[in-house]
């Protein structure tokens, strides 16, 4: 794990000049914090617990918002077309290595650069994913044993086209603000506002929880209120019956497949100006997803979201108080846990 | 209206139907009757295009629609109750229609046209489908084939498992679709129920169509019946 310019930790520092703050890391939830608070003990093991929970809740958000919508389109493909979308998370490392292409190529400020990709990633990703629904998914028939293997291959090749054409560096987005935001503790001691370990955010990890929000409420808008949302809930729960009230459901089809790489695409723009585009980087996404996607329930948004943000915020809070490593084999126990007693999801319905 | 030719059709390496043909004109009622296994659900999903006929046709109003994608059957004009209603269970009952309004673009007016022939599901528009009665779910399977507008309506085994009233109910449907001019193809076991209500009867055996006659004759001589079906 790579870590650059980590926030240094001035005690009792108030009001920080604005900032770039570029942490380097890897996908593992709250690196940045828990390097921060191994500092902190160090320096000062009599830490208060309250301001290092809100450090850590605000870490574990970010990852749970992105984490959701990137778990959202593994799952909404799952649920409508029952395929198992093993290249979901080369999808996700598309998006991130798109919106870097993007970025580099237009010049001027980063904001614009990054409109441009948030815009231009996940439909690239989108267009990606219904050529190869039409190349490798609808040629087997959507059979789910085949289609794993053909997600396989998929996954391999846009690991390799990436690595061809984008190289094996990881590289850096801009992000479009990034002013730092310390937070506020109110200090019983002194009896007074001010920030007395210094601790900060971003307003860019601010926007992108607010960003994820934002789309989990329109995606969920659409589903539920749109004409398309009811042909995507219709084909879902009867495919044969959709086509026989004339719903295309091989458009449907593509059209799922390409909106569950867009998310997971727009996922990976929101995250890439913290965490750098590289051509391997979709795999713990990929990983985490499933967790999140067994835990919640297949193909059930309500329990993705749900899901996603328990183990993002878990995944934040532990690794900050106890270890990363003991938050992944939580996660892994619960996978098992449901897997055991409520195999269907916390929300999911059980197979007709 | 719709005219079937010698399909020959099956799931995969499974034949199911060795050549079945009939026709059925506007506003006539033709019932299908068959043991069970015979292929007489098979039949009616090739009709909708959902089994790929292997041999014949299918032609609706003089257009060969066999030949068409799944999906495009239906905006041609055929409404279809499916064996054991198939509603969109987790949807609503006013989402379950709305999926039927969209297959011909229709509106309003067939919406409420459809309601005021099934009340009982107006009191239940915010309903999920799935957790409506036996009888209300019938109800819905129909009025959701009813919100084509279809020139052709297929049924199959609407009233199973259904109490006398709803069965008149279904009944009633089915003859004011006649009244208005529907071409009606109905698969049914109650045999009193397909005298009374067919104009003609097409019996299927083991995946071939044997004799079609009126009911008029069968209610006169019940060999064929006995034959095909056993009673
Ligand atoms: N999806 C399927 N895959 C394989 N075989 C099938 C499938 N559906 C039906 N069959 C077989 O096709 C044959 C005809 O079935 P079909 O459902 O058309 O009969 P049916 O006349 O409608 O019978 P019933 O009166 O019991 O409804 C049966 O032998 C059945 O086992
Ligand atoms: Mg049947």
């Amino acid at each position: 794990m790579v870590v650059g310019a980590v926030p240094r930790l001035l005690p009792g520092v108030v009001g920080f000049a604005e900032e770039i703050c570029i942490t380097l890391q890897a996908w593992s939830f709250g690196a940045a914090t828990r390097l921060r608070f191994q500092t902190l003990t160090g320096n000062d093991p009599g830490m208060e617990f309250g301001p290092h929970l809100l450090l850590a809740v605000l870490e574990g958000a970010v990852g749970a918002a992105v984490l959701a919508l990137t778990a959202l389109g593994l799952s909404l493909v799952f649920g409508v077309m029952r395929v198992v979308n093993v290249a979901h998370g080369e999808f996700y490392m598309l998006g991130a290595v798109v919106a870097w292409f993007v970025a580099s190529v237009i010049a001027g400020h980063p904001a614009l650069g990054f409109v441009a990709a948030l815009v231009i990633a996940p439909l690239a990703a989108a267009v990606v994913a219904m050529v190869a629904d039409r190349l490798v998914l609808k040629p087997v028939a959507y059979d789910p044993e085949a289609t794993i293997v053909g997600t396989i291959g998929i996954l391999y090749i846009l690991q390799q086209a990436a690595l061809m054409w984008f190289g094996p560096e990881a590289r850096p987005v801009e992000p479009p603000f990034n002013h730092r935001i310390a937070l506020p503790w109110y200090d019983w001691a002194a009896g007074e506002w001010f920030y007395p370990w210094g601790l900060s955010t971003t307003s860019y990890k601010l926007f992108v929880i607010a960003a994820a929000v934002v789309i989990l409420l329109a995606f969920w808008a659409v589903l539920t209120r749109s004409r398309i949302g009811l042909i995507m809930r219709a084909t879902q729960l009867d495919r044969e019956t959709a086509l026989a009230f004339g719903i295309p459901v091989g458009r449907v089809y593509s059209l799922v497949f390409g909106l569950g790489a867009g998310l997971a695409a727009l996922a990976a723009v929101l995250i890439v100006p913290i965490q750098q585009a590289h051509y391997l980087m979709g795999g713990d996404p990929l990983l985490l997803s499933f967790i999140v996607v067994i835990i919640g329930g297949l193909g059930s948004v309500r329990g993705t979201v749900v899901a996603a943000l328990l183990i993002g915020m878990s995944d934040g809070i532990i690794s900050v108080f106890l270890s990363p490593t003991l938050s992944k084999i939580l996660a892994t126990l619960l996978v098992a846990l449901v897997l055991v007693f409520r195999p269907q999801g916390l929300f999911g319905t059980r197979a007709a | 209206m719709l005219q079937v030719d010698g399909i020959e059709a099956g799931y995969g390496p499974v034949k199911v139907l060795y050549g079945v043909g009939f026709d059925v004109r506007e506003g006539e009622v033709l019932c299908l009757l068959g043991r069970n296994g015979a292929g007489k659900t098979t039949t009616l999903k090739t009709i909708m295009g959902l089994v790929p006929p292997e041999a014949g046709t299918v032609t609706l109003a003089g257009e060969v629609i066999s030949a068409l994608p799944a999906h495009e059957v239906p905006g041609r004009g055929i409404g279809y109750v499916p064996q054991g209603r198939r509603l969109f269970s987790d949807l609503t009952v006013a989402e379950n229609l709305e999926v039927g309004l969209m297959t011909r673009g229709k509106g309003k007016s067939t919406r409420e046209h459809v309601l005021e022939m099934f009340p009982r599901l107006r009191e239940r528009l915010t309903q999920r489908a799935g957790t409506l009665s036996g009888g209300e779910q019938q109800m819905l399977a129909t009025a959701r084939a009813l919100c084509l507008e279809p020139r052709v309506l297929l049924l199959d085994e609407p009233t199973e498992g259904l109490q006398p009233s709803m069965i008149q109910l279904i009944r009633e449907t089915v003859e004011t679709m006649r009244a208005e001019g529907v071409a009606v193809i109905l698969v049914e076991q109650r045999i009193e129920a397909v005298l009374s209500l067919a104009d003609r009867v097409a019996f299927i055996e083991n995946g071939r169509s044997r004799e079609i006659v009126t009911a008029t004759e069968l209610r006169a001589d019940d060999t064929l019946l006995r034959k095909y079906v056993g009673v």
